[in-house]
């Protein structure tokens, strides 16, 4: 049987933590900052969308493309918003989360040899998925600028293969965002190197500081992005699995094509829930929006009182924490602190190999076990310091 | 609203020096601030929501919603006869409103004939009341925002991307 996976699958590297995520599953009574989805469950105006939908008996499938209702509501979402123009019919196609909206991308415009950029620390879907669809994924260190990608950064790593970039703001893990300067000056090297900016904007409404500014809103940058975007970390629905591509419509519709014979279409009662979302959830987002703010100055002053170096994240619900001081290297604090303190991060080598000297830290958890755990992570440092 | 009273409008638990960190000012000015609105009596009083449908309280364990009708005096209007009804230890809440009657007016009691002895030896009887209807309480749901059950486990699994 050994023979029967195929050679590329075989040599995808497997998440070296698993065995650690295991560990904690196990556990119980654990305070987890580990978790990567909002702890609100989706506000209930939009789950009670879904329970109408259902009794009114919209159960089939929906158009490959999904609902033109959603695909409408989002045009217009977008317009107003933030000025942008995408045709529901030919530039808009509703995925499975950001998820499948990257594959799809990946998986339509890139031919063997192709180079696809990766900055890190990165999600860690981007790099297996960019190479199951053949491509050579060029990964950017950017632990020496802030994290952040800089245009100097990304000419060093362009060349007459690179094809597309996968550029997520604001970021998990790190929580940085861009401004429009920064992104302006990212827009003008690719434009220069007519390489496709595939941008991951799914926690484009978590920033904190400015607003945020979709890649696709530069002058020309339209015709040069597949703005990815889904409901699952602004609206609280990540189970819902449902998000959107937006982009040029050559690409829309060859990532239609593979679309219609992998997925057929998206879960019709999470289309029509998201419906709800984009029309009424805007109040509850703002809430969310303010609590999550609260939490980030919390976390990010109780890291400096504790000793560990914490840049303010700008968006997301996420802290990228340095733990150099406290002598031990990611996965190895990660496993003490559950093990002794009953506290679950995510070590960043998730994120890179190479970020073995930081912790994930999600602040998608209620205050008082933000408090608790971060007592606890306290308590956990001064001992090993010793 | 103001985010400190946001704030300790949920959890009042939560200390000045906490609230200090969450909006990035200095704690000495969020005291202030909230020593202010105390006595201004935007905050009024600190107190913990129970759920007492959980335990027995005898002196409280029947409660009723009840309509009063009234002829509004010269000058004040609701305004005095309110007073003297909600003045009462029995009333927990009181409120004037618009439509078919006047106050809706909440009250506890140890028991059915408690409540029921209030309603005809204290309230009936009041000059400016023409009329009350009682409607007692069977179960609480939700109660100013909050929903008098356990808390559910977390669904989440415990590590994601």
């Amino acid at each position: 049987m050994k023979n029967i996976i195929s050679k590329k699958v075989q040599e995808m590297q497997p998440s070296g933590i698993r065995a650690f995520f295991d560990l904690v599953l196990g556990m119980k009574e654990v305070i987890s900052l580990g978790v990567g989805e909002p702890d609100f469950v989706t506000p209930w105006q939009i789950r009670e969308a879904g329970i109408s939908s259902l009794e009114e008996g919209f159960t089939s499938y929906t158009s490959n493309k999904g609902l033109y209702k959603l695909r409408l509501t989002i045009s217009n979402y977008l317009k107003n918003r933030y000025g942008l123009e995408y045709c529901p019919d030919e530039e808009i196609l509703i995925t499975v989360g950001v998820s499948e909206g990257l594959d799809l991308t990946l998986r339509a415009i890139v031919e063997p040899g192709d180079k696809i950029i990766v900055p890190q620390p990165s999600y860690v879907s981007y790099g297996p998925v960019a190479e199951l669809a053949g491509a050579e994924v060029t990964y950017i260190d950017t632990q020496k600028t802030n994290f952040k990608l800089t245009p100097g950064l990304l000419e060093k790593h362009i060349d007459k293969k690179t094809k597309a970039i996968i550029l997520n703001y604001p970021n998990n893990p790190t929580g940085v965002s861009y401004n429009k300067k920064e992104l302006s000056q990212i827009h003008k090297v690719l434009l220069k190197h007519n390489v496709l900016c595939i941008s991951d904007e799914v926690y484009g409404d978590l920033t904190y500081d400015f607003s945020h500014i979709p890649f696709p809103t530069f002058p020309k940058a339209k015709e040069n992005t597949m703005y990815l975007n889904g409901f699952s970390k602004a609206y609280a629905m990540t189970g819902w699995r449902v998000g959107y591509a937006c982009g040029p419509k050559e690409i829309i519709a060859a990532m239609t094509k593979i679309h219609q014979y992998t997925i057929m279409c998206v879960s019709i009662t999470s289309q029509m829930a998201a419906c709800e979302a984009l029309h009424s959830g805007k109040r509850s987002l703002e809430e969310m929006k303010r609590e999550y703010r609260r939490r980030r100055e919390f976390v990010v002053d109780r890291f400096g009182e504790i000793g560990l170096e914490c840049r303010k994240p700008q968006g997301a619900f996420y802290a990228f924490v340095c733990i150099k001081n406290s002598g031990l290297k990611a996965l190895e604090f990660a496993r003490k602190l559950l093990k002794e303190e009953n506290v679950a991060v995510v070590p960043g080598t998730a994120f890179g190999s190479q970020f073995d000297d930081y912790i994930r830290v999600s602040y998608a958890s209620s205050y008082d076990n933000l408090k608790e755990a971060l007592a606890r992570i306290e308590k956990f440092v001064k001992k090993i310091k010793r | 609203m103001d985010e400190i009273l946001e704030i300790l409008e949920k959890d009042a638990r939560i200390t000045p020096e906490e609230i200090a960190k969450m909006l990035k000012e200095p704690a000495q000015k969020i005291k202030e601030t909230i020593k202010k609105y105390e006595k201004e009596g935007v905050i009024l009083k600190y107190k913990t929501v129970l759920n007492k449908q959980l335990f027995k309280d005898e002196d409280t364990s029947v409660r009723a919603l009840i309509e009063v009708n009234i002829t509004p005096q010269k000058d004040v209007g609701f305004d005095k006869i309110a007073e003297r009804i909600y003045s009462f230890a029995e009333v927990t809440s009181c409120y004037l409103i618009s439509g078919t009657y006047d106050l809706l007016v909440v009250i506890e009691g140890k028991n059915i004939h408690a409540v029921s002895n209030f309603v005809a030896e204290k309230l009936s009887c009041l000059e400016n009341v023409r009329g009350t209807v009682t409607h007692f309480l069977l179960k609480k749901y939700k109660e100013d925002g909050v929903v008098l059950k356990h808390k559910e486990e977390n669904k989440r699994i415990a590590i994601s991307y």
